[in-house]
This record gives C-alpha cells, structure tokens and sequence, in this order.
C-alpha cells in the first residue's frame, strides 16, 4: 500500500466498509487499523500499521437543510460529488484542498486548508459536528461543544482518535460557478510576501513560485487572487453557463515518466513558460472557472506518475510570519543551489488552526515537490533545521519522511493529544504508519 | 430543483448500479421511488438522492424472493411509474450452488424468477394504460453458459427469453422493453475480483446509458454497456459444442 507520493510502500491489510453500521464490530476487533478515504495523502498518514480500513464505501450524503446551507455526509463522500451536487445549486465548499479527489473523512483528519485559509481557517473551522466510532466500539458526537476534546483532537488528528463515520458542515452561497482572477507579478519573495499580506482581504490568494530563480528574482513569483464572481460580474453570460459544469479529469497519464525527464532545463523551461503567461495577463481581472482556480492538477488524472515509478516527496512546511523572509530565504536559496527543481512550488498566507495537530499556524506556508533520489533525503533534512530554528512545522497529511525530532519541535500540544490517545484507548487500536514512524 | 413530472420505479435499489441509476433519473428531474429488500439501507439511498439532488424520493419495502405480495404491490403503486428498472441480481457461488439445492434455487429465483414475474405484472398495468418502459439488467453470462456461473448464467438466460418475450408481444402497445447487459461493472459485486479495464464499466456509466437508451430513444432494445462486448459475444457464442466445452472459460 502506498500514498499519493508513491513513496513509502507498506504492507497492510485492507479492510472494506460499505456500512456505518459495521464500524464498530471492525474497529473494536483490530489493532494498528487506520481508516483511508480516496488515498490522496502523499506519505504514509492512511496506512494502517496492520490493517486499512477503506472508507471509500461510506459514501452517502445523508440530508441538506437549505434554510441553514448545513449538509450531513457520511465520510468516505468525496468532494468532488460534494461540488458536482452542489455548485449548480449556487453553493460552495467553505474550504477546499488542491485537489478534488478527497473525502470529507480525510478533509477533517488533516484538517485542509485551501486559499482562503489566511481570511476563514481550515476544514475544521467549519465542522459542526461529526459522528466519531471511537476505540470502544461507541459512536461519539463530537462538536466545540459536545465531547469538545475530542472534537479538537480529531479535528487535524490524522486518524488517530477513531473513525469518523459523518460530518455536518456549512456550505457557503454563491452566485455563480466562476473565479474572478487577478494575477500580481513578483519579482522576488520579498514582494511575494507583500503581495500576500496586501491581498489579505480577497476570498482566495496564493502565490506560484519559480523555484530555480535565484539572486535577486529568488522566489519571484506569480500572485492569483480571486472572488467567486457575482452576477454583475457577469454582465452577459446566458443563465445555463452560470454554473458551467464540466468534467474534469479527462486526461489520464498512462504510464509512469522516465527520471531523466524531469531535470533542471526541462523544469525552468515551463517555469519560465508559465511565467511569462502569467505576467502577461497581469492587472486585468479575468474569469476562470472554479475547477481549473482550485484543481488545476485534477486535470491529469495520476499526475503523480509525472514522477516516474520511484515516487516523490512533498514538503510543506509552515514558519511564522515574523521571520519568514528570511527564513524562506534560506530554504529557496537551499533548493535552488541543489538544482533540485520543482514543477510545484506554492506560497501562501495562514491563519491559525484549531485541532491540537491542526497544521496550519499563523505565517505563511511553502510546498514544494520533489522527486525520491538518494540525495533529496539528506537535503531535506537540512531544510527541517531551517523551519524547526524558525518555530514552524511540517504538514503531516503529506509527510513521508520527516524525523521524530522535527515533528515534537514543530507540534506543541503533542502531549495533550497523546494523553488524549490514551484515555480514550485509541492509541491500542489506531495507528497508522507514521503514527508509528512519529511515535505518536 | 424542477420536477417534471414523471416518475421511477427502481427495484433493487441498494445495489451500485440501482443507486448510481436512480440518481441520474433524480438529476433529470425525476421523482424517484425506490423499492428494496431493507428498510434502513433502502432509506440510506433514498436521503442519499435526495440530499444530492433536491428530489422527494419515496420508498418500498420488498423482497425479489416473496412473489406471493407482488400483485398487491404492483396494485397499489402510485402513482404507477413511467419507467421500472429492475437490477435485482446475485451472482451467488457457483460451486456451492453445485452441491446444495437450496443455494441454486436462490440464485434462479433471484436472478429469473422474482425479476420475470414482477416485470410480467408491471407491464400488464403499462399496456392498460399504453405506456411505459421496462428494464431489465440481464448479464452476457446469459449468452452462454460456461462452467464458472451457468447457475446464474442459465437464470439470465431465462430473464433473457422472457424480456424479449415479453419485448414481442408488447411491441404494438406503447410499452418499450429493453434488455441491458452491462458487462463486467466495479461493484461490491465484483470489488475482490480483477477485472480487466476495457471491459470493466463504472455503475455510473452503466446507469447513464440506462437513462439514454430508455429515454432518449438512442440504442437499440438488447443493450450492451459497453460496445465491445456485442462482437465478444457473438464470437463466444458461436465456438461449436465440441470445442467450447473442452475450453474453460
């Protein structure tokens, strides 16, 4: 079994689930078991020690309260069907990750930021409750106020306190399916990070990054702001295109990329493409639809063969704001030295989060992705010194290969939440790969 | 959203065909009633469809095994569908329904005997009225039986015969009867198999081309969901006797 990265591979038993009402008997009767939604996380968060229970099946909505936008949805429901029912009823996720292809299980366990973090927090900060099967057997309401710890510990847990087995949460109107884009040029990551801090106020903002810039254009950038666009926005547009639905995911790489294909000339080649098309639609406001702002990378479909058969690393790592310029600095100047170019780079401003391993912390957060080779371990390792002297953290939903010592430097309520794991007998029945990597 | 009017009948609704069809006749604007064999996975469905779309779904209890209440079902249905589909099947276990009588009878009547007799009686209701479309899910393991599911094939193959039975006499009454025989289809049905993707069609698929066929009028009556298998089967059915039964298919 392995993640969106492809790298580590474990074995672990897969247990299906087509009914909540099974959940119980299963989780009472395991030990070492995790639950995994669509597998979107890219390390080892949704592999079970021993066994995986596949969620996948859990994948009915159970009712929508139009009066309050509330919908309750079993977890293994994906987002994609949660846009696909909902968009043309003029309503929209209050977050979203970079990709679709996630469930609503999954979205709480890393409790997902999306581009409008920095203005409404993460997944989680939307969550009214949700129905947790914990070590027991015993299905717990969780909500800030119902069993409250262990709503905060779930919330951003990875797993590790239960099941979930539903989620209600609030959906937020819109006038339509389109993004009204604005691109800002940065030349460098001290202007990337203004950029960011100015466009506080918009719905979503993040930042592309050029990664193999260096000098004085070192992190320049592209800056994408946007706003659900409302209808005098779209003075013209006959009514059925409002909500334009389309069906993404058509392409479908085939098969996995030779290694040598993506080097340093081939990367800065699209780079500097990319760049110059963004510059040149700079100043003006255009409209995109929602699928292409949010999910440009859903359009291939396993994208992640782009990495050939070995796999890549993601490394996301949040450091506060204080210090960031240097900071990020540093671990830009430390990648592009390496010659290590990444297709992805992205940039963008956080709030706070509110799970006890919730990732996101007031600062701004850099991913980047990078393809497995010897050396890329020993690089990483060194960038972790970099965010753990800044007092920033890695993001465990895409951690492969992080060291015990960078994740307690970075997680400071680590001891609540194993106490937690403790009291509830969750850390005898749910452990996942990295839980026990981490030793959480 | 918008009703407009018309309404399903889907038999065999927790089932992933019958849920990913019933949801594509939901998102058209149709009212949905769902017929199954427990109430509580039935009304799953049924919220499931209707927190997705909007639509009021109704639901029914009933078992494809208990033909003795179908006629007072088939009376009281109301108001009486536009469209029944039928996806009630059980694939069963070939090998056990080698040695006991009771498994095979199980997977007769699941698969031949239940679905033809309550068909039979909702098309006597749609050609009184003189209008209406029949589905019946029937399987290519109905073209030719084969000595890893002739049980179920040979049920099929009688579902088969009595939908284009049924197809002949009705074909002057306004009533339409279509045979769909999807193939291979990602389901609970077949989740710990390996199938092989260029034969292998989603539920969703499936219940797209259901809706098609039986409401845009594209298709033929015998329906196979994906193309291929039309000249697979054909090729399949016409091995001789002599050589077919040394092969093992």
């Amino acid at each position: 079994m392995e993640g969106w990265g492809r790298y580590p591979r474990h074995e672990s038993q897969a247990i299906d689930c087509w009914l909540p009402e099974a959940l119980a008997g299963t989780v009472t009767s395991r030990t070492g078991l995790i639950g995994r939604g669509n597998g979107r996380s890219y390390g080892d968060a949704a592999i079970g020690e021993y066994s995986t229970l596949m969620c996948r099946g859990l994948s009915r909505m159970r009712r929508f309260d139009p009066s309050s936008a509330t919908l309750t949805v079993e977890a293994g429901v994906m987002l994609s069907d949660i846009l696909r029912s909902f968009v043309p009823r003029g309503y929209f996720p209050p977050v979203v990750p970079g990709t679709k292809f996630v469930t609503v299980g999954g979205m709480i366990a890393s409790d997902v930021h999306g581009k409008n973090h920095h203005r409404d927090g993460g997944f989680g900060d939307h969550v009214i409750e949700f129905k947790l099967v914990v070590a027991s057997g015993e299905v717990l309401t969780c909500s800030r106020t119902h069993n409250p710890e262990l709503f905060f510990a779930t919330v951003g847990g990875m797993g590790m306190t239960g099941i979930v087995e539903e989620a209600t949460f609030r959906l937020r109107p819109i006038e339509s399916g389109w993004i009204a884009q604005k691109t800002i040029v940065a030349e460098n990551l001290g202007e990337a990070l203004k950029a960011l801090q100015q466009t506080e106020d918009a719905t979503y903002s993040v930042a592309w990054i050029d990664t193999l810039s260096q000098g004085a254009s070192l992190g320049r950038s592209l800056i994408f702001v946007g706003e659900h666009a409302t209808l005098d926005q779209l003075a013209g547009m006959p009514r059925a295109d409002r909500f334009a639905a389309k069906d993404a995911g058509v392409v479908s790489l085939p098969f996995d990329l030779p290694q040598w294909l993506l080097n340093k000339t081939s990367v800065a080649a699209f780079n500097e493409l990319y760049f110059r098309a963004g510059a040149r639609k700079a100043a003006k406001t255009s409209l995109v639809h929602w699928d292409k702002y949010f999910f440009p990378l859903d359009g291939i479909l396993e994208w992640n063969r782009l990495y050939g058969r070995r796999g890549f690393l993601q490394h996301q790592c949040v450091v506060p704001a204080e210090d960031a310029l240097p900071v990020l600095s540093g671990i830009l100047d430390r990648f592009a030295r390496s010659g290590k170019g990444s297709f992805l780079a992205v940039l963008k401003k956080l709030g706070g989060g509110n799970g006890l391993l919730s990732f996101p912390s007031p600062g701004y957060t850099l991913a980047l992705d990078l393809p497995v080779t010897q050396e890329v371990f020993g690089l990483l390792d060194e960038i972790d010194e970099l965010v753990v002297r800044a007092g920033g953290r890695l993001y465990l939903a895409k951690d492969a290969r992080q060291s015990r010592q960078t994740f307690e430097a970075g997680y400071t309520r680590l001891a609540a939440f194993k106490e937690l794991r403790k009291v509830t007998g969750a850390d005898r029945h749910f452990n996942s790969r990295l839980a026990k990597r981490l030793g959480i | 959203m918008k009703g407009i009017g018309k309404t399903l009948l889907l038999i065999g609704a927790t089932s992933d065909i019958g849920r990913a069809t019933a949801l594509i006749y939901a998102e058209a604007g149709w009212d949905v009633l769902l017929a199954g064999r427990n109430r509580s996975a039935v009304q799953r469905e049924a919220d499931d469809i209707s927190a997705r779309t909007g639509a009021s779904v109704l639901i029914h209890e009933l078992d494809i095994l208990a033909t003795s209440r179908f006629e007072d079902f088939v009376g009281v249905v109301s108001p009486l569908p536009d469209t029944a589909v039928c996806v009630v099947g059980e694939l069963g276990e070939q090998s056990r329904a080698e040695r006991e009588l009771e498994h095979a009878a199980m997977i007769m009547r699941t698969n031949f005997e239940g679905p033809a007799l309550l068909l039979g009686l909702l098309a006597e209701r749609f050609a009184a009225r003189g209008s209406g479309t029949i589905v019946g899910i029937s399987s290519v393991a109905g073209d030719r039986g084969r000595a890893s599911n002739y049980v179920y094939g040979a049920a099929k193959a009688g579902l088969t015969a009595f939908l284009s039975g049924l197809r002949n006499r009705l074909s002057s009454s306004g009533v339409r009867v279509l045979t769909v025989k999807p193939g291979f289809v990602r389901t609970r049905m077949t989740n710990a198999m390996k199938l092989p993707p260029l034969l292998t069609a989603e539920p969703r698929e499936v219940a797209k081309r259901i809706f098609a066929v039986a409401e845009g009028g594209r298709g033929g009556d015998v329906v196979y969901v994906r193309p291929i298998w039309r000249p697979l089967m054909t090729v399949v059915r016409s091995i001789p006797e002599p050589i077919f039964k040394r092969l093992r298919l």
